[in-house]
């Protein structure tokens, strides 16, 4: 299925949840924080969250700032 | 520092703790990390600067990004605040708090709108929609705002838990340009007020210590100062100077001379 993951188009197996996709993209799983279709997706809910065709996911990590 | 010093200092600070959203503080400083050039540098600015509270952002993961941020701050022991930089709307800033609580485990967040990418001034209509929502979603606001205290007075009315005025522009090292508002401020709101934006050198931090600010956040002017760990130490030292200078009540402004030595017992030569 075709997806877009941090504003690149992704292609992804049917039935990779938040939490797969979490684990191929960050490599420190914590202070990650995930939104599909700009809502937060809680880590309680990574592993029962499948992806769906054309979601809009971000998946975000800490930087330097302000 | 001599043993004196040192425990006069540590006297004053036991006496002056910082409360901010319930928790207590020694240090006044909170320290920005944007524009530093190493997490070595970093460190090593943390740790003079004394501070006890910095700030993070939320950005894509960047699968070539080597070390981590966290890995720095979480070794220094300071509280973590993650801000809402680069959002524009409030819709765009409280999902931003809320990806930033989930990421961090803090209800705490800087809150930032910004209404202008040239001045990156705040928006703060957008800046108040998006502090009630977050309110009443549980937040501990600290709020970055323009140096208006009618602003500053809605905000600290809508519950946020600090205002932070600027004193100028983001990065602009312009210092305190109107330093009888952020006085205003102080005097109208009861939330702690942080001087946020606009520090270029330590004289500018002392200013808003000794204007009655509670705090100072700054960032830039200790990341892109030539030797960042110095002007780190120089700004401690400058909010600790600028803080006791306040408590201890400056002496009136005179037009003419007013002498110190006494007439009485002049000779007459």
């Amino acid at each position: 299925m075709r997806l877009t993951v941090n504003g690149e188009p992704a292609e992804l197996p049917e039935g990779t949840t938040v939490a797969d996709l979490v684990a191929a993209r960050a490599e420190d799983h914590r202070r990650v924080a995930v939104a599909v279709g700009s809502a937060v997706v809680p880590r309680s809910r990574w592993a029962g969250t499948v992806l769906t065709q054309d979601d809009v996911v971000e998946v975000l990590v800490a930087v330097a700032g302000g | 520092m001599t043993d004196l010093v040192e425990h006069a200092l540590a006297t004053e600070e036991a006496a002056d703790p910082f409360r901010l959203a319930g928790r207590e503080f020694t240090s006044r400083l909170l320290l920005g990390t944007g524009g530093v050039p190493s997490l070595d540098v970093l460190a090593r600015a943390v740790a003079a600067s004394g501070t006890q509270i910095v700030t993070v952002a939320l950005r894509r993961v960047d699968p070539g990004a080597r070390g981590s941020l966290l890995d720095v701050v979480e070794s220094a022991g300071v509280r973590l605040l993650p801000n809402t930089a680069g959002c524009m709307t409030a819709r765009e800033a409280v999902l931003t708090a809320q990806l930033a609580r989930e990421a961090f485990e803090t209800d705490w967040v800087k809150l930032e709108v910004i209404g202008d990418e040239d001045t990156l001034l705040p928006d703060p209509f957008e800046l108040l929609d998006a502090a009630e929502q977050l309110v009443l979603d549980g937040f501990q606001v600290l709020a970055y705002t323009s140096d208006d205290p009618v602003v500053c007075r809605r905000l600290a009315d809508a519950g946020c838990a600090a205002v932070m005025p600027l004193g100028s522009p983001i990065g602009s090292g312009l210092g305190i340009r109107n330093p009888h508002n952020i006085a205003l401020i102080r005097e109208q709101v009861e939330v702690p007020v942080i001087l946020d934006a606009g520090i270029g050198t330590a004289s500018d931090a002392a200013l808003a210590m000794e204007l009655g600010c509670d705090a100072v956040l700054l960032a830039s002017a200790v990341t892109r100062a030539r030797d960042p760990e110095r002007m780190a130490l120089a700004m401690r030292h400058a909010v600790e100077g600028g803080r006791l200078a306040q408590r201890a009540g400056r002496i009136p402004r005179r037009f003419h001379a007013e002498a110190s030595t006494p007439m009485q017992g002049l000779p007459e030569l």
